[in-house]
């Protein structure tokens, strides 16, 4: 088995990074595959809080770089996907702690038994960026329909263009049906024309990730929550199927009372 | 409606299109307007020198198709005629 490593980033922080590497995690381990996930931001770490893991964390990446433990020490098993882990970040250290063939090589060890591998990549375009992206398969961007965040996605196209690591695929973020409605958000395909790479999940704005972050428990598990099913989405596009796209217009009254006479 | 829509009757996610399409040509090749002025002044005293051109009706752009960006320069030669007839 050859496991395939997914690298989530986005030049700009607070685009949702890390809310899609949970959730993506959590929908492809729901269905049935061994994922693991690394925390890259180094002396901030967040995808153990967000995933409610933090309090089992004994070894971090920095102790399997350095050898104070085996990989294996380090995978903290998920409290109800038993075939999924995490690998947090270290939070005293700094992103110089690790360097990208440290990366290449953990990731190597791990696809010998491992699906999926999805790396959490700190923001910004130095050295925790260069760790991140180094051992992928594909880089998936996350954006959001806003000037700083595009902007920062182009930044981050050009500079795995020019590292050859392939085309990335774009994640639209936090988009909201009824701001585009009235014009005052880029949509889709606003975003669409001016990156030009191949769009793989488009997310609407969900104020339950919030609560869901609150809880330690990612949306992808709710059946009902939209953003939850649109990361479903995104996991399946990653596994080779095809899944239409969700419609983002806001539900009317009716809309809804039909949904509710469908349950 | 706010007060710049009424001004410009422009919604503001086209002006965000508009900027974006704008920042992201420069980004990707790294001129800013300020050095594209400057080429645009060195290619036309380059070229001014060899034939006659109308400097006003010169157009020097950035332009982009997909990811890729050119430097387009349009530049209208004055007809050897007329100037013989000067």
């Amino acid at each position: 088995m050859t496991g395939k490593v997914i690298t989530i980033t986005s030049g700009k922080g607070g685009v949702g990074k890390t809310t899609a590497v949970a959730n993506l995690a959590v929908a492809l381990a729901a269905d049935g595959k061994k994922v693991v996930c690394i925390d890259g931001d180094i002396g901030l770490r967040n995808l153990d809080v967000v995933m409610g893991l933090e309090n089992r964390i004994v070894y971090d990446i920095v102790d399997v770089v350095e050898g104070r433990c085996k990989t294996r020490q380090a995978m903290i098993r998920d409290k109800r996907l038993p075939e999924l882990f995490l690998i947090p970040a270290a939070q005293t250290r700094d992103k110089n702690a690790v360097s990208p063939s440290d990366m290449v090589r953990l990731c190597d060890e791990l696809r010998q038994d491992i699906d999926w591998i999805l790396i959490d990549s700190p923001a910004g375009i130095e050295r925790g960026f260069r760790n991140a992206i180094a051992p992928a398969d594909k880089v998936l961007i996350v954006t959001n329909p806003e000037m700083s965040a595009v902007r920062d996605a182009d930044r981050v196209v050009g500079l795995l263009e020019a590292e050859e690591k392939g085309s990335p695929s774009l994640v639209v973020n936090r988009l909201n049906p009824a701001m585009i409605k009235r014009g005052d958000m880029l949509s889709v395909d606003d975003v669409y024309d001016l990156l030009r790479i191949d769009v793989i999940g488009i997310v609407p704005e969900d104020e339950n990730v919030i609560v869901a972050s609150n809880r330690g428990a990612p949306l992808a598990l709710e059946a009902k929550s939209r953003a939850g099913q649109a990361f479903r989405n995104i996991a399946r596009r990653l596994e080779g199927h095809q899944v239409p796209f969700m419609e983002l217009e806001s539900q009317g009254l009716w809309e809804r009372l039909a949904r509710m006479g469908r349950k | 409606m706010s007060f710049f829509e009424r001004l410009t009757g422009k919604k503001s996610a086209s002006s965000a299109k508009e900027r974006l399409q704008l920042v992201l040509i420069h980004d990707r090749v790294d001129l800013t307007p300020a050095v594209l002025d400057a080429l645009k002044e060195e290619l036309l005293a380059v070229i001014s020198r060899h034939v006659d051109i109308d400097p006003s009706s010169v157009h020097v752009e950035l332009a982009s198709e997909g990811r890729n960006q050119r430097l387009v320069a349009d530049i209208p030669l004055k007809a050897a005629a007329r100037q013989r007839a000067r």
